[in-house]
């Protein structure tokens, strides 16, 4: 069969293709029950024009065509809100568990960082002034200050909602930071880690050390129980992501890069929703002065208690 | 071969050609999208102003979106393009070439962040230039590449010639080279010109008219195997 014989008998179906096509553009449909099997056809139409060795132009117009089939048939599929709900209903907790090394090493540096830099700040005053500059220093005196009057002023409900937006947008651009540099064989997430470790450490155990633990403790206890955790799981998502570029096992480092990937995910979606909730109590709560520091010390250890319940729980349900 | 073409194979058995796009044209779709998203932001802005400090907590969450979901949000329900992208007709597709979904394009744009290091995407171009098909760090993580929507290319920057068939049957390679002689040669200098021209004798020797110049007999068989039929 010649080419023009080829073209002849098969113009009809790969114009009826092409706007089938045109049809389904956009929507997430598959097509019809006619479809997969026209599809076929073209790749089989395809592959006998590259094996006969027809015009380049032919080639790269079924080339076109079947690559738009190719496309509109292996669509991915939308995650459902079941699905959505699922993952934090079952799925979050699960991935922690699986994933347990990396989580267990982010937190141990994480937490190990940031207390015994707290407990050296009580042995060594002077410390603070090593991490902080002094205009640092002093405004969070003047924050924490629990002779400052602004511990007595109720502050609007605007400025809440305002502050909302600021914690959403730089702590968790910071999660994503820290997770990015996880690419880099992890050493990203690792210093993400070690500062905000040390810099928090710092500030509490000079907060503490002064005399400010009250005001410090019952402003960070609430929101903290989330976003301590969501830094140790944005850095676990990133020394995930990172690992199996210095311990690739049987894979090459490219594909094992790519299922470090996908196994870092959930921890990230872990960390992002954490990330949201914190902004939330720390700007409607945290720093709200009518609720008195009793009650917050209250909420934040109920807040704690639900973190830890949620992630321990899911191991005896993850079966054996 | 030194080629921009990326092969995947599909279930169906066949070999379909991407054409990957390179760092140049990427940057300029990202320029684009840097317009973009600042005059969304802007536009946003202005009704949001009215509200004073609750105004300003939205505005910062619509910043947050914009600086990291616009492209995914674009890319997942858009097929594959932000609207820079789109204009040089970019589009992100999985190295299997089938469409990107929430996940891969998550990754890869969240890893921007790391492509974007030390110095506007300095590690991303390094990637681009070691990976074989064009792929930042991102790409790699999430397995996508960014490939020029496929369409029928050829027939521009043709010169106008009486497009004329090859005297001699052309395997498929052979008739690519002819085409992008057809495609590049009228930048070149003529002396260089008629230098690639005499590589392909035999199909001039061929041709029972005894074409007076190579070049120009050359160019006609490329038209005519790009589709033409008559002179334009």
């Amino acid at each position: 069969m010649d080419q023009e014989t080829f073209v002849r008998r098969a113009e009809e179906r790969w114009r009826s293709f092409a706007v089938a096509l045109d049809q389904l553009s956009g929507s997430a449909r598959r097509g019809g029950a006619d479809f997969p099997r026209l599809y076929r056809s073209i790749c089989h139409d395809l592959a006998l024009a590259r094996e006969r060795q027809f015009d380049a132009h032919l080639v790269d117009r079924l080339n076109s065509l079947a690559l738009r089939g190719h496309q509109q048939l292996y669509r991915p599929v939308t995650p459902s809100w079941q699905r959505m709900v699922g993952f934090w209903a079952r799925d979050l907790p699960r991935s922690v568990w699986r994933e347990a090394p990396f989580v267990l090493v982010a937190g141990l540096i994480f937490y190990g960082a940031g207390l015994l830099l707290a407990g050296l700040v009580q042995l060594y005053p002077d410390l603070v002034h090593a991490v902080l500059d002094p205009g640092e220093v002093a405004s969070l005196e003047a924050m924490y200050d629990p002779s400052s009057p602004h511990h007595l002023r109720p502050r609007g409900a605007d400025t809440d909602a305002a502050m909302f937006g600021f914690y959403i947008r730089n702590n968790i651009g910071i999660g994503f930071r820290t997770f990015a540099g996880g690419i880099f064989l992890g050493l990203g997430s690792l210093f993400f880690l070690v500062f905000n470790g040390v810099v928090l450490g710092v500030v509490g155990g000079h907060l503490v050390q002064i005399g400010f633990g009250e005001t410090f403790g019952s402003f960070v206890v609430g929101h903290g129980a989330l976003e301590l955790q969501a830094i140790v799981l944005a850095a676990a998502a990133g020394l995930r992501l990172g690992w199996p570029l210095l311990s690739p096992g049987a894979a090459r480092r490219i594909d094992a890069l790519r299922g470090g990937a996908s196994a870092a995910v959930p921890l990230l979606y872990g960390a992002t929703t954490l990330f949201f909730l914190a902004a939330g109590v720390e700007a409607f709560w945290s720093a709200s002065v009518l609720v008195p520091a009793r009650i917050k010390f209250i909420v934040g250890g109920v807040l704690w208690v639900i973190t830890a319940l949620y992630f321990a729980t899911a191991r005896r349900r993850d079966g054996p | 071969m030194l080629d921009t073409v990326h092969r995947i194979e599909t279930p169906e058995g066949v070999d379909l050609d991407l054409r990957v796009a390179g760092p140049a044209v990427r940057f300029v779709a990202w320029g684009i999208d840097l317009l973009v998203r600042f005059l969304i932001g802007g536009a946003i802005a202005v009704p949001l102003a009215v509200f004073g400090n609750f105004g300003m907590g939205m505005f910062l969450i619509v910043m947050f979106l914009l600086e990291w979901f616009y492209p995914v949000l674009f890319e997942v329900l858009s097929h594959g393009a932000t609207p820079g992208k789109k204009a040089l007709r970019l589009q992100v597709v999985h190295q299997d070439g089938t469409p990107v979904g929430w996940l891969s394009s998550i990754l890869r744009n969240l890893l921007r962040a790391a492509d974007f290091l030390p110095v506007v995407y300095g590690f991303g171009l390094a990637s681009m230039i070691a990976t074989r098909s064009f792929q930042r760090l991102g790409d790699l993580a999430a397995g996508t590449l960014v490939v020029y929507r496929d369409e029928l290319r050829g027939a521009i920057l043709m010169p106008s010639v009486m497009p004329r068939p090859a005297p001699l049957p052309l395997k498929l390679a052979e008739q690519r080279a002819v085409i992008a002689f057809g495609q590049r040669a009228p930048t070149l200098p003529p002396a260089r010109t008629q230098e690639l021209a005499s590589l392909a004798a035999p199909l001039v020797a061929a041709e029972p008219a005894r074409p007076a110049d190579p070049v120009q007999h050359l160019y006609a068989i490329a038209a005519w195997l790009v589709g033409r039929r008559v002179a334009g």
